[in-house]
């Protein structure tokens, strides 16, 4: 492929940083993020480019002697539509169905794009999940109803919290001690029988769970910072989680 | 038993609507879920919890396999849906609340557990993915 088709250097070093960023940002693999960012690289003239992926940094190179290019990611979430549509844009990109300035511009767009869920409709599918969770685990219908008020509450005050303060820890524990209070006063007032089994469920929504076993996995291919930093992350969460519930507990017994 | 798996299919389901899964495969997470805690719940009572866990990853990967071909998407989207229901989430949490009640012992107990499930969960997915690609290339 030639320069003209393609853009210069530093285009397509922009083009593969920012695809990368994105599917980072919305919780995609770290090997995954590599391949998809060397492979774009090679469809658009540079088959030796090398790319470094941790949860927080981004760091690729095309050659030799082009300066490798750093990337830093500050937030991440979980948003697979972003990552499915990266991976679609960049299969695309290499079997030549669009032009490098098409990906360009539809990467952009996607980088814009807002959550397609409203909020609301996330707090439902919250709470929905954490009634759900309470029965799975072995809680009767007179627990899943108070635990799906509370993680919808729970759920609804770490997402305004987060917007508010910006630290997530703080954002979790306030929520997490909220769910504690809400469920103990729920059981106190005759709604529910057991506070343990309200609790549970109502913090699912909040858990690290897949954190804990992408670190896991990342740590078996290999990737050892990104499961290290993706462990304290989740261990950091679950701390967040587990005070806040236990100061509840510590209050009430 | 039928509780538990539609239960486990609105709850994978709707997990994924928080991780803004696109609307048209939401009924497959489900399904993947519900099929994942299907074999874990049938495992569970004969063997430890961490094997069940395992065989369960293996079915949940196989499956997303099989629809990320099918509807032609990554297959995190489907896997990550289907083992929303078998993430040790709840015993992460219980550890760490018992670590702060002073129970150090159920405390690193149950914090070991959870730690050998994700374990067992990476692996199976691993392991299915690795699988998958034997097959393709065995096809070839």
């Amino acid at each position: 492929m030639n320069n003209a088709e393609s853009g210069t250097t530093y285009e397509i070093i922009d083009l593969c940083l920012l695809a990368g960023k994105i599917m980072l940002q919305n919780g995609a693999e770290t090997y995954r993020v590599e391949d998809t960012m060397t492979r774009m690289a090679a469809s658009l003239g540079f088959p030796g480019a090398h790319s470094y992926v941790t949860p927080t940094v981004i760091l690729f190179t095309t050659s030799r002697t082009e300066q490798p290019k750093l990337f830093r990611i500050a937030e991440r979430t979980t948003d697979l539509q972003k990552v499915a549509e990266v991976n679609d844009i960049s299969r695309r990109l290499s079997q030549r169905q669009i032009t490098s300035a098409q990906a360009r511009e539809r990467l952009a767009q996607v980088d814009d794009a807002a959550h397609a869920y409203p909020v609301w409709l996330q707090i439902m599918a919250a709470a929905m999940a954490g009634g759900c969770f309470t029965m799975m685990f072995k809680g009767g219908f007179q627990d899943a109803l108070p635990a799906l008020l509370v993680s919808g509450l729970g759920y609804a005050s770490a997402t305004y919290l987060q917007r508010l303060v910006q630290i997530k820890f703080f954002a979790e524990l306030t929520a997490s001690f909220l769910i504690g209070l809400l469920a103990y006063l729920f059981v106190q007032a005759g709604i529910g029988k057991e506070t343990d089994k309200i609790i549970i469920g109502s913090v699912m929504p909040l858990v690290p769970g897949l954190l804990i076993t992408n670190a896991v996995r990342d740590l078996m291919a290999g990737h050892l910072i990104s499961g290290l930093s993706k462990g304290a992350e989740a261990f950091l969460t679950a701390f967040a989680i587990g005070t806040g519930i236990g100061l509840v507990l510590s209050f009430v017994s | 038993m039928i509780v538990q798996l539609i239960t486990s299919f609105i709850a994978s389901a709707t997990f994924c609507i928080l991780f803004n899964t696109p609307k048209r495969m939401l009924f497959q997470c489900g399904l993947a879920g519900m099929l994942g805690w299907m074999v874990f719940l049938l495992l569970d009572p004969e063997w430890k919890s961490v094997v069940a866990t395992f065989f369960a990853t293996v079915v949940v990967g196989a499956v997303s396999q099989i629809f990320a071909r099918s509807f032609k998407t990554p297959v995190i989207i489907f896997s990550v849906g289907g083992i929303i229901p078998l993430v040790p989430g709840g015993l992460a949490y219980d550890a760490m609340r018992r670590f702060i009640e002073d129970d150090y012992n159920t405390a690193l107990e149950a914090a070991v557990q959870a730690f050998l499930l994700s374990g067992a969960i990476a692996t199976g997915l691993v392991l299915s993915e690795v699988l998958g690609q034997m097959f393709r290339r065995g096809r070839k």
